[in-house]
């Protein structure tokens, strides 16, 4: 296998007296998509805050394209490939869609009408072609998934994270949403995801890992991950896993 | 180029004044009204377009004013140059308070509350030194020649401030249309989201507030030339930072006349306000506070919000053909 583009190793975030990420590790592999799941409140986001440069890590290395960011200030990030979603979306609520894109495309492009067609590229590729005049604050739940989503893929990033852009979203949304997804690791950009849509990860995610109060139990394949009795107890509660075994072997 | 013909045409119709109305009261209450387009520009381009709302601008009003002042009367120097040193001074003040409260992630009211009291700051020290002259205040000497930038009649006077109005125009129209305008624009909406799309919101934020001091700080030194004489509390006083701020949100905040539709109105206002009343002092700002309370209540984009409003209306209904896709 190629060599990781990110290698987060040992990390930890101490917000106080709670150690909200324990010593976590993981590898992201280019051009496939790594999931990070856990219960809420694990410290997924965080972890996300920590590689994204929103937070500094209180101990540990992330390494990118082989150097050490852990520290370094999010826009720094982005000027060097790295782009995020946000979980809560955040859309600059006053302009236009093709206006909150263009903010990505000046990253590359110094000219305001380049930025603003590379603008209108962006937005049909997810699928927002139709509502590039609209006010981003006009845009439906699945609309502002999409726009956070345009937005990072604008600054024409090597590393998208991806902060739950299926949440909330209805069934046949997340249908739709899934191989816009997949067209962006086809492209070959490499993608990590935080999601709690299983159908989702099942069906994008080359490997998974869990995390659970700040720590990553396992790590595996989807399928694999599915039928790890940690990963049901940390979902479930303690002893869920041997009860829902001994169901099972009961109604045979 | 589209964008900047109805500048021109603006400013082409107000150079106009003066050859048809030859009345110094006209001639001053358009000054004064252009001086505080000027000064509201400034304050225009870091809060309306960069969110920054600052509550100082006196900070660079002051120092532009008892600059351009000094440098003539103490050192010699030519009040053309004195001008320009003014601007970059107040320029330079504006990047130190920026820098300062930026760096520490200064925001919202800590913001304002920080700006308003640098000014008060220079306010009291400029009423305590010797080299303002203290409570006495600044004369400049009157010398009424074009190259000691003063003159005669008030014409000369009106047509340098409405240039320099002119060019605040365009710049803002520009800044509107550069990838700067669209960070800063982003780093006001959103700072969070600005940051995880490359940009670097305090350098933005500090170079906004360089460009709006100096704005800011020109419309000071003007003030200087104008009337030759400047104290503590008109250099420094908060009657600036107020009006500065007042104009762009009345006239239309964030947008490119914004300030000078709101300075007009403004300073219309004031005078009716002082023929009613008599001149009762404080009543202006009376007036000042009701329009304020009047527009963030029933136009919050301001005139030119009202402007594009009737603008967006009146096109829908002469082309009834184009779907309504809203």
């Amino acid at each position: 296998m190629a060599e990781a583009l990110l290698q987060v190793e040992n990390v930890s975030k101490r917000f106080g007296g709670l150690l909200a990420v324990n010593k976590a590790s993981f590898a992201a592999f280019p051009g496939r998509i790594t999931a990070l799941i856990g219960p809420n409140g694990a410290g997924k986001t965080t972890l996300f805050s920590i590689i994204s440069g929103f937070l500094p890590p209180s101990d540990g290395r992330i390494v990118y394209a082989g150097n050490n960011i852990a520290g370094t200030p999010p826009d720094r990030l982005a000027r060097r490939g790295i782009a995020r979603t946000f979980q809560i979306v955040q859309p600059f609520a006053g302009l236009t869609v093709r206006e909150n894109i263009a903010v990505g495309s000046h990253l590359s492009r110094l000219r305001r009408a380049d930025a603003l067609a590379a603008a209108d590229d962006v937005a049909r590729a997810v699928g927002l072609g139709e509502a590039l005049d609209r006010p981003a604050a006009g845009l439906t739940v699945a609309g502002r998934k999409r726009l956070e989503l345009a937005r990072a893929l604008a600054i024409e990033p090597r590393l998208l994270l991806l902060d739950e852009v299926l949440a909330g979203l209805n069934p046949s949304e997340i249908r739709d949403m899934v191989p816009v997804i997949r067209a962006v690791v086809d492209r070959g950009i490499t993608i990590v995801m935080i999601e709690h849509v299983m159908q989702a990860v099942m069906s994008l995610a080359g490997h998974v890992f869990v995390l659970s109060e700040g720590r990553i139990i396992a790590e595996g394949s989807p399928r694999t991950i599915a039928a790890d009795p940690r990963v049901v107890e940390a979902y479930l509660g303690k002893g869920a896993a041997g009860r829902m075994m001994a169901e099972g072997a009961a109604h045979v | 180029m589209k964008g900047y013909a109805p500048i021109l045409l603006a400013v082409a119709l107000l150079a106009t004044v003066p050859l048809i109305s030859s009345s110094n009261v006209v001639l001053n209450f358009l000054v004064m009204a252009l001086l505080i387009a000027l000064a509201g520009q400034g304050w225009n381009l870091l809060g309306g377009y960069g969110g920054q709302y600052s509550f100082g601008h006196a900070a660079f009003f002051g120092t532009g004013a008892y600059v351009t002042a000094i440098i003539q009367m103490r050192y010699g120097v030519n009040a053309w140059l004195g001008f320009v040193v003014g601007i970059a001074a107040g320029a330079l003040v504006g990047a130190v308070i920026g820098a300062l409260s930026f760096r520490s992630g200064l925001k919202g009211s800590y913001f304002a509350l920080v700006t308003l009291a640098f000014a008060e700051v220079l306010r009291i020290v400029a009423s305590v030194t010797p080299i303002t002259g203290a409570g006495v205040g600044t004369l400049i000497k009157l010398d009424l020649r074009p190259e000691a930038f003063q003159f005669q009649s008030r014409a000369p006077f009106y047509w340098i401030v409405l240039g320099m109005v002119g060019i605040s125009l365009i710049l803002a129209r520009m800044i509107e249309r550069s990838r700067f305008g669209a960070y800063l624009v982003a780093v006001r909406e959103n700072e969070d989201a600005a940051k995880a799309l490359g940009v670097d919101a305090t350098k933005v934020k500090l170079v906004a507030m360089t460009i709006s001091a100096a704005l800011t700080a020109a419309a000071g030194g003007f003030y200087a030339q104008y009337y030759l004489f400047i104290d503590a509390g008109i250099a420094y006083g908060p009657w600036i930072s107020i009006e500065a701020l007042l104009a762009p949100i009345i006239g239309g905040i964030g947008t490119v006349f914004g300030p000078l539709l709101g300075a007009l109105v403004v300073k219309t206002l004031g005078e009716v306000a002082k023929l009613v009343t008599g001149g009762a002092p404080g009543l202006d700002l009376v007036i000042y506070g009701g329009v304020l309370i009047l527009v963030v209540a029933f136009a919050p984009q301001g005139i030119a919000g009202i402007f594009n409003g009737l603008h967006r209306r009146i096109f829908r209904r002469t082309q009834p053909a184009e779907p309504d896709r809203g």
